[in-house]
């Protein structure tokens, strides 16, 4: 297990997370692509902190951003409910009123 | 009493101002108050006099200075009075007939609705003129000058409801404006080369030669031309017959003895700076004044009119006296003048006040009515008219001398026609006043209904006639006077001498060949002023010695001063004889033909007047003087007046509003560019704010993927940019 592969690993989630926030249409699907990028970032985090430096600064990053992962994925859902709740649809195409 | 002097003038002024503040709630409404000051006055005037008179010196002087306006520690200007033989008589003469005005007033102006703002005006009046005869310089004359030409419009227009007395004041006012003209030009002249403007400090400037020449006498010339206006001499005198539109007893006290003898006071205040030249000019206007206005007085109805022309006549013989050099006889004839007068103005205003009618014509025979004024006034008409025995008499005698005198000296024959216009003069004099007294006085009333309601006025009126009559005979003057009022050297006579050259005593100067020749006559008891006279028009400073040569024909050469006194005296002497007897001769023939010619009947008046018809039409019209002053004067005025209308209107307006127009014109163009070019640009700059938006808002689609893309492809440009 080196660095290089772990960055390979990290960059391949980050695409498919990219990816998948690009082409869905649907909120909750986005918010999981979001997810999957954050993750990709987490890796990153650790791998570089386990093999570049021997502090833990790193890896307490990483779960800051789980905690924030999960506060986020918390508001985004209950934004996702309001906006159903309003409009019947959570598509992301669909919430554009406030373009020009 | 002559240390406290300077309380006369403002003893009226304090009335004054409480008179015209709470006078109406006065008891009596203030009159006693005005009475009061004024009699007051003239206690301490008779204080002054006495102890001049103790005195009894031709030199005496009392002069107090004290600076009134200092820059830094330097005086520009002093104040204080001059007390001399000659301000001791005027302040008498003022107060005297001043406070007989104000008791006689008491009586005239009864009833009348502004009562106590009248002897108000008379207070300011007696201040001013009061001022006018103790100040000590010209500023300060000048001042009181303009004082007692205010006061005089303020009670000539003093039946302001009508319209004729309105009129009159302004007229008064006015045409004084053009003789103060020349006076101030003159005090401008004075102060500009002397650089002071007391009399004493400007006789020693020009003493010393600061002031001399053909500018001396202009400055004299201009100091007279006040006087011209003040004294109603020819081309000014229209004024002072209007002037009798105000009360009567004004006009005796400003219109006949006091304030227009205050040019005749101030020429002969400032006597020794005029030049020979200005003394012929002054001699000249005096001449035509007098034979003029008493010319127009033979042929008026109007009894005030005939007095105002015949005070007109008279302030021309003292100035004419004083311009051939008879110093004591123009200043002896104001004085006596002051007391006739005032009380031949006072019994006119008896005489309307009993008749409420000024117009002789309507009159006659008021003498059985009127015993007292009747009296008086014929006292004061024989002394006018020259009668042996009455003040007028004396005076005039000494001017006729004085003329016939420097006629005699003078070297041109055409300075006779002095002595020879006087006389005749004097002949006119005696006729129109005698005229006047006949048709008032004499023969059977032509009004009946206005003569059964005369009566005698009451004693506040008829007691100040009773004592100015008594002051009209000559006893009260003669001796004195020409004693006290002695001729003051001409300092323009000395200008270029050193100042320190010591005082000839009049017994050597004879001998002392260059002296000036002013001194160089003895004093002679009666007429020393004319033996003293016109010697002085002979001679000049020495450094104008070629104008001096050329003025000569007045006096004589400068060697043999001594055979000349003797001469002089002599010629002296010989004039005031001839001129005795020639005006006794006249002054009698005129009294003689005003009784042939309305008293006896022997010339039918009317029929004289038919046969000279455009002559007495002439004189009646006052030789069209006031039509002459309507067309060139007042129209002139009016013409230069609309054609300046014309300029202000077309021109200055035009320019005005062109410049309005001008503003409207760039307004609008600044109005353009500001509409097209700097709303444009703000306009331009939103049009262009929009139109960028509009298409600038079309990258913003809403679509979140977009919005992924650019970013994900910006954070690719960035790798490939930091990557190669």
């Amino acid at each position: 297990m080196t660095l290089d592969k772990l960055l390979i690993i990290a960059a391949a989630l980050f695409c498919c997370g990219l990816y998948t926030v690009m082409t869905r249409r649907n909120a909750v699907a986005v918010l999981m692509g979001v997810e999957l990028i954050l993750n990709a970032t987490n890796i990153n985090f650790v791998a570089f902190s386990f093999f570049l430096t021997r502090v833990m600064g790193g890896q307490i990053f990483a779960v800051f951003v789980i905690v924030l992962a999960a506060a986020e994925a918390a508001v985004a859902l209950a934004i996702f409910l309001r906006m159903f709740s309003t409009t019947g649809t959570v598509e992301v195409d669909s919430a554009d009123q406030l373009k020009g | 009493m002559i240390r406290y002097a300077y309380i006369i003038p403002f003893l009226p002024l304090l009335s004054f101002f409480i008179n015209i503040a709470v006078g109406k709630r006065l008891p009596r409404k203030g009159d006693w108050l005005c009475l009061g000051t004024i009699a007051i006055g003239l206690a301490m005037s008779i204080g002054i006099f006495y102890e001049v008179f103790q005195a009894y010196d031709p030199n005496f002087r009392y002069h107090v200075v004290f600076p009134w306006l200092t820059v830094g520690d330097r005086a520009l200007f002093n104040t204080g009075i001059l007390i001399d033989n000659v301000t001791a008589v005027m302040l008498l003469v003022v107060t005297i007939v001043s406070t007989l005005v104000h008791l006689f007033s008491i009586g005239y102006m009864h009833g009348d609705p502004r009562y106590s703002r009248y002897f108000a005006y008379l207070s300011i009046f007696s201040f001013s003129m009061l001022g006018l005869v103790l100040a000590e310089s010209f500023l300060f004359i000048y001042i009181f000058w303009e004082l007692v030409g205010l006061s005089s419009y303020l009670l000539i227009g003093f039946w302001f409801e009508k319209k004729s007395a309105s009129d009159a004041g302004k007229k008064a006012f006015i045409v004084n404006r053009v003789g103060d003209f020349g006076f101030l030009i003159g005090i401008l002249i004075i102060y500009a080369t002397c650089g002071v403007l007391g009399y004493d400090q400007v006789f020693l400037a020009i003493g010393e030669g600061k002031l001399s020449g053909t500018l001396l006498t202009l400055a004299g010339i201009g100091v007279f031309c006040g006087a011209i206006g003040k004294s109603a001499q020819f081309p000014l005198h229209v004024w002072l017959p209007d002037a009798m539109e105000g009360p009567t007893p004004v006009s005796a006290l400003i219109h006949a003895a006091t304030m227009v003898a205050a040019g005749v006071y101030l020429v002969g205040r400032v006597y020794p700076m005029f030049t020979p030249d200005a003394f012929l000019f002054i001699a000249w206007f005096g001449l035509i004044t007098l034979f003029l206005t008493a010319t127009i007085a033979l042929a008026q109805n109007d009894i005030k009119k005939v007095l105002a022309y015949s005070t007109c006549s008279q302030l021309g013989y003292m100035i004419m006296g004083l311009g051939v050099g008879g110093y004591t006889a123009g200043l002896a004839h104001l004085t006596t003048h002051a007391a006739f007068k005032a009380c031949l103005f006072l019994g006119s205003g008896s005489v309307i006040h009993a008749v409420h009618s000024q117009d002789i014509q309507e009159m006659g025979g008021l003498r059985k009515k009127m015993p007292i004024t009747f009296v008086t006034f014929l006292i004061a008409t024989l002394a006018i008219s020259g009668v042996p025995g009455f003040s007028g008499f004396y005076s005039k005698d000494m001017i006729l001398g004085a003329a016939l005198e420097f006629g005699m000296k003078s070297g041109n024959p055409l300075h006779m026609i002095f002595f020879i216009g006087a006389l005749f003069t004097a002949g006119l004099t005696a006729f129109y006043m005698f005229r006047l007294v006949i048709l008032t006085f004499f023969g059977a009333p032509k009004d009946h209904h206005k003569f059964d309601h005369a009566h005698e006025s009451p004693p506040s009126m008829w007691v100040p006639l009773v004592i100015l009559a008594g002051l009209s005979f000559s006893i009260w003057y003669s001796g004195w006077f020409g004693t006290l009022v002695q001729k003051p050297k001409s300092v323009a006579d000395l200008a270029g001498m050193s100042a320190s050259a010591p005082v000839v005593p009049m017994e050597h100067a004879a001998v002392m060949a260059p002296a000036p020749h002013a001194e160089a006559a003895p004093v002679k008891e009666g007429a020393p002023d004319a033996s003293r006279g016109p010697s002085s028009h002979g001679t000049s400073a020495p450094a104008e010695t070629p104008h001096a040569a050329g003025l000569a024909v007045h006096g004589e050469s400068h060697e043999g001063a001594s055979r000349d006194a003797e001469h002089d005296a002599h010629l002296a002497h010989t004039a005031h004889t001839y001129a005795m007897y020639s005006s006794v001769a006249v002054g009698t023939l005129g009294i003689f033909l005003a009784f042939m010619v309305y008293s006896f009947g022997w010339i039918n008046p009317d029929r004289v007047a038919n046969a000279v018809k455009p002559l007495h039409n002439f004189l009646q019209n006052k030789w069209y003087f006031d039509e002459l002053y309507e067309t060139t004067v007042v129209n002139g005025s009016k013409a230069l007046s609309r054609g300046l209308a014309w300029f202000d209107m077309h021109v200055v307006d035009g320019l005005v509003n062109l410049t309005a127009q001008l503003g409207v014109f760039l307004s609008f163009l600044v109005g353009k560019f500001d509409d097209y070019v700097v709303d444009g640009a703000v306009n331009g700059l939103a049009s262009a704010t929009t139109g960028s938006g509009s298409i600038l808002r079309r990258l913003q689609t809403g679509k979140l993927y977009h919005y992924v893309f650019v970013l994900a492809g910006g954070a690719v440009v960035i790798f490939l940019i930091k990557a190669f």
